[in-house]
């Protein structure tokens, strides 16, 4: 059984999985009054402006929240790190917590984006902060 | 506190029907709503010639023409669906009530019927294709609704020090209460901490399986007419005394991440703030509330949120018996969505116009104002007399 379920870019948030592909953490931005928006929507909702722009994230946060993921059909299995990250552009992204162990993962810790790929698919990950892998 | 005029208008609702809840139905979902239905008109004591509006969810998978033929609905002049899932359970109220009280109806029926464990579980991860906006959750394992608001729990869990045994506090509640509750799944099935605490992982370290709703099967349906034909009906009528919704700019109903902090529930503070106001009362004039709830830890966000008790404090509130039957604020007399059935919210507001009629099988002495609350949408009833 496939363990990520790939995503399925549309005209909003193509530039993102673009960007994965070519591992760099990128971020809409209205090219009018310059407010970062995530996840990502067509409008600026302060100025209304339909022009955006993406610019690469400095790939660092904090973990907000994190859960791990079994999948129900395999419960025996590790599971994977969920986490909700704080980026240090006050943005908050989903992804997954790798290179750690389950019970060393806390709420606060600094972490910096890695890229992986899954099943063929390539996804945005997060690893603590400083790691040399 | 004064109040401002209730936003369902004068309108009551009055007639509840339900089939049994249970986890294999043996029948269509269309034959679920259609039972409910009629249980619910005849309630209200009224015929199906009587009914001139429909509202249910976009969820629900049966067709309002069939549901007519069903039912023998010569015609009807106004028909609404609410989106999302339990957090538009009391919205279909709002509609509905909205309706009469516009002149576009003179009496609507609700309801909400499935096959939910026995057709397709609702708790299953989601297949493998991404619905538009979720390909920031979907592809990193956030594949089942117990995973999806865990992530937001936790936080909860971490801004006040809580552990799964805190939440569990709660389903020992629920579960007493289901226990001399004939209509709810888990009927004489009370648990104890340590069942709790022994049932399997669900989301670690946030759910277990005791803090889960279930699956079930089953369908709920209630009749909303004018308050003036109160009298004239065979049954005591709740008063939609309140009705509102609440959903705020950076609000998700699965994926509620991105508002300032995770740890408490913007939407209900101000539902809340809505429905006080439109009845005039605060938090310690209700007798009873019914809050829903798909997993444990969102009775804490409600209890708070909604006024019970303060920040933090859901977890004493509850460990010192106040949403006990005989506590200052009953909490899901009918055993909840954990301990009745999941009918996707709409079973608490039957328990609710239970209470309000007295006939309720755990009836709190007295009950005149009851909260129906989920979180982003919700309505205090009181007696229509």
């Amino acid at each position: 059984m496939a363990r990520v379920i790939p995503p399925t870019p549309d005209a909003d948030d193509a530039y993102f999985w673009d960007g994965v592909r070519e591992h760099k953490l990128l971020l809409q931005q209205c090219a009018s009054c310059g407010t970062l928006r995530h996840p990502p929507v067509p409008m600026c909702g302060v100025c209304h402006s339909t022009d955006w722009i993406t610019g690469e994230a400095a790939g660092t946060g904090t973990v907000h929240s994190w859960v791990v993921s079994k999948p129900p059909s395999a419960l025996t299995e590790p599971g994977r790190v969920v986490v909700l990250v704080e980026l240090t552009e006050g943005l908050r992204m989903v992804g997954n917590l790798v290179d750690v162990e389950q019970d060393d993962v806390r709420n606060e810790m600094a972490v910096e984006v890695c890229f992986r790929e899954y099943d063929g698919v390539t996804l945005p990950q997060f690893r603590p902060a400083g790691g040399a892998r | 506190m004064s109040a401002t005029a209730s936003a369902a208008g004068n309108t009551i609702i009055a007639g509840i029907g339900q089939t049994e809840f249970s986890k294999a139905s043996g029948r269509s979902e269309l034959q679920l709503a259609a039972e409910a239905s009629l249980a619910a008109i005849t309630d209200a004591g009224m015929t199906p010639a009587d009914i001139d509006g429909m509202v249910t969810f976009t969820l629900d998978t049966n067709d309002e023409l069939l549901l007519m033929r069903c039912l023998g609905i010569p015609e009807v002049t106004y028909w609404s669906r609410t989106p999302h899932g339990g957090a538009g359970a009391h919205s279909t109220i709002l509609h509905a009530a909205l309706a009469v009280a516009g002149g576009a109806a003179n009496a609507v029926l609700v309801w909400r019927a499935f096959n939910e464990r026995s057709g397709r579980r609702f708790g299953q991860p989601n297949a493998q294709a991404t619905p538009p906006g979720w390909n920031w959750y979907l592809p990193f394992g956030l594949d089942t609704p117990a995973k999806m608001y865990s992530l937001a729990f936790q936080r909860y869990m971490y801004k006040f020090g809580l552990t799964n045994e805190d939440f569990g506090e709660y389903t020992v509640v629920a579960r007493r209460h289901a226990a001399t509750n004939p209509n709810a799944w888990f009927y004489e099935r009370p648990i104890t901490i340590e069942d709790h605490q022994e049932s399997r992982w669900i989301v670690e370290p946030i759910l277990r399986l005791l803090d889960c709703c279930q699956e079930s099967d089953g369908g709920v349906a209630l009749v909303i007419t004018r308050a003036d034909r109160a009298p004239d009906l065979p049954r005591r009528a709740a008063k939609i005394a309140a009705a509102s919704d609440a959903h705020l700019l950076d609000g998700n109903v699965m994926f509620n991440y991105y508002h300032g902090d995770l740890g408490e529930f913007p939407e209900t503070k101000a539902l809340a703030g809505h429905l006080y106001d439109q009845v005039g009362l605060g938090p310690q004039d209700m007798d009873a509330a019914m809050i829903y709830e798909n997993f444990s830890p969102v009775v804490f966000l409600q209890l708070e949120g909604l006024g019970f008790c303060g920040p933090g404090e859901a977890r004493d509130f509850i460990v010192d018996g106040n949403i006990d039957l005989d506590g200052a604020l009953p909490v899901n007399t009918h055993g909840g969505l954990l301990g009745e059935a999941y009918i996707h919210g709409m079973n608490n507001i039957l328990e609710g116009v239970r209470q309000i009629r007295g006939t309720a099988v755990n009836q709190v002495a007295g009950a005149e104002t009851v909260m129906v609350a989920g979180g982003r949408s919700g309505l205090i009833l009181q007696p229509a007399d």
